[in-house]
């Protein structure tokens, strides 16, 4: 990794750390609730009082902005490491057992890859009820994301148990009498490990973008809750007007390229 | 031989997820909640024995294996039921809808792999770290708009509306087609055959593109359900009446007779596209072999 591409590393770090922070306060930050309405200032525009200017409702943009940002990076994760246990499991065990267990779950991977990712969600989140609280909706979108995202790490997880399970190193732990879940525990998952961390950082941009979309299409998270995918539909409305909308977009735009930064590929490519 | 026993395998892989899909479908529209909820049963002037003898009247209050075996083979005769937000035969709604999400998608593949080919091509050739920068940043952006989002930004900007399409599908061509294409630019065939003097469009037509092809071809069938997943956002911000349109409503409405078919309609349609990109890119490699 080259002296460039770690301080690109260390930078998005950082930014992500101090976003999160400032997400964790955002009530602080902004003076204001996400769902506090100002009814005398109803669409604002940017002034110091309200640096993002107000909703149609008279709610603070940045507080909602922050509020959502607190929401993405703590569930967004959060759905990320339920769908690589997942797949961890799938994987693993069709990987370490094969035989029949092997091909059933080469092939629920198969179907689940060939759907569209969109379609999918869209069919899985109609199949459990619509008109729920705001903070079931939210619930159930990461909880779908994350029970949804598990075949394409699996897919990875189970080539990479295969390749160990006739590996040196595998075969010389059997001899010493290493067996069952001390050879998984022990042996298998330490050198899973990057791979892991690989489709885990992978899975949260992912689910960061299906969410907004999601949202957008209505089938996310509902209102007075903000996320990124609600906070995008503003972009329906004049930004002329109020550019202050546009703040959510550009926001994705850096997270989500943060964590590209941080992903393994990244790394090696930008070297 | 061993292509007819691939081509063999292919359509019992096919006939398979059909029938564990058919199966699955009729699973899931059993279960459902409100299944079989008949309007007259909310109509309280009825007394207790008229409700008895509307549910004893529905044939799916039998068991929940007889119904799914009915259901399965109904779907494999091609009846495709009846939408119930809609009244009417699924068969007729995709019919009507079918046109506008195949000129969608056209769109979406052709427009996407030509400026994925455009971007990767000339960086498989010449050496051009910013061409490449360049070009990495860009399917990089794209990558982290939502598909909805740039449709949204475009609608409302009265921009041409189906190149979100294209610029949905390209990135995530883009990223795989420039691996496959420096990869085969790296093998040490292409080096001599640049140690000999040969040019670099030769290079690029004889040496190059052959090897990346049967990975290229396994590229354009998983396309096919990128922009399937993207016709489904454009048509539903920009309201293009498609099948992606009608799926959306079919969840809203929490249709799911209908939104199951077509999942498993959408999941037979991409398999099938697979298969055959499969197919092709066996054929090649055994013709080059």
């Amino acid at each position: 990794m080259t002296r460039w591409s770690l301080r690109l590393r260390k930078l998005a770090w950082i930014f992500l750390a101090l976003l999160f922070l400032a997400a964790l306060f955002s009530d602080r930050i902004a003076g204001a609730s996400y769902a506090h309405q100002f009814r005398d200032f109803p669409g604002a525009p940017m002034s110091w009082r309200f640096p993002l200017g107000t909703d149609a409702l008279g709610r603070d943009r940045l507080a909602r902005l922050l509020a959502a940002t607190r929401i993405s990076l703590l569930l967004a994760p959060a759905a990320a490491l339920f769908s690589t246990a997942l797949a961890t499991l799938v994987g693993g065990l069709a990987g370490y057992c094969g035989g029949l267990l092997d091909r059933i779950a080469a092939r629920a991977i198969d179907l689940m890859l060939s759907l569209p990712w969109i379609f999918l969600l869209i069919a899985a989140r109609a199949l459990l009820p619509l008109n729920v609280s705001p903070a079931a909706s939210l619930l159930i979108t990461f909880a779908l994301l994350g029970a949804l995202g598990w075949a394409a790490p699996a897919r990875v997880i189970r080539a990479g148990v295969r390749d160990m399970r006739s590996s040196d190193f595998l075969l010389q732990a059997r001899a010493c009498g290493s067996c069952g879940f001390r050879l998984l525990l022990r042996q298998l998952a330490p050198n899973l490990k990057p791979v892991l961390l690989a489709q885990f950082w992978t899975s949260i941009p992912l689910f960061i973008l299906s969410e907004a979309n999601l949202a957008l299409l209505g089938l996310g998270v509902s209102d007075p809750l903000p996320s990124w995918g609600n906070l995008l539909r503003e972009l329906e409305t004049d930004l002329t007007f109020n550019p202050g909308i546009v703040a959510c977009l550009a926001l994705m735009l850096v997270v989500l390229g943060c964590f590209k930064l941080l992903l393994p590929s990244a790394s090696a490519s930008l070297d | 031989m061993n292509f007819v026993k691939h081509f063999a395998h292919l359509l019992l892989s096919l006939a398979i997820t059909v029938l564990v899909g058919g199966f699955l479908t009729a699973a899931l529209v059993r279960l459902s909640p409100g299944f079989g909820v008949d309007e007259h049963e909310l109509d309280p002037t009825r007394d207790v024995a008229a409700l008895r003898a509307v549910q004893a009247a529905r044939p799916e209050h039998d068991n929940f294996f007889a119904y799914s075996v009915r259901h399965t083979a109904r779907l494999v005769r091609g009846d495709l039921g009846i939408s119930r937000n809609w009244n009417r035969p699924v068969a007729g709604l995709l019919r009507e809808r079918w046109p506008v999400t195949a000129q969608l998608m056209a769109v979406g593949i052709l427009g996407g792999w030509a400026l994925a080919l455009a971007f990767a091509l000339p960086g498989a050739v010449y050496p051009m770290r910013i061409w490449n920068a360049v070009a990495a940043g860009f399917s990089g952006l794209l990558l982290c708009v939502p598909s909805a989002a740039l449709a949204l930004l475009i609608f409302v900007y009265a921009g041409p509306v189906r190149a979100v399409m294209a610029l949905a599908v390209f990135p995530r061509v883009f990223q795989y087609l420039q691996n496959v294409l420096s990869h085969a630019a790296a093998q040490p065939h292409v080096m001599a055959a640049r140690a000999r003097g040969i040019g670099p469009r030769r290079i690029l037509l004889w040496h190059i593109v052959p090897v990346a092809a049967p990975q290229a071809l396994a590229l354009a069938g998983v396309s096919v359900s990128m922009a399937f997943g993207a016709a489904v956002a454009v048509e539903v911000i920009c309201d293009f009446p498609g099948i992606g349109q009608l799926a959306w409503k079919a969840a809203l409405a929490r249709d799911l007779p209908l939104l199951v078919t077509l999942t498993m309609l959408v999941t037979l349609a991409t398999q099938m596209t697979n298969a055959l990109a499969d197919m092709l890119s066996a054929t090649r490699s055994e013709v080059r072999a």
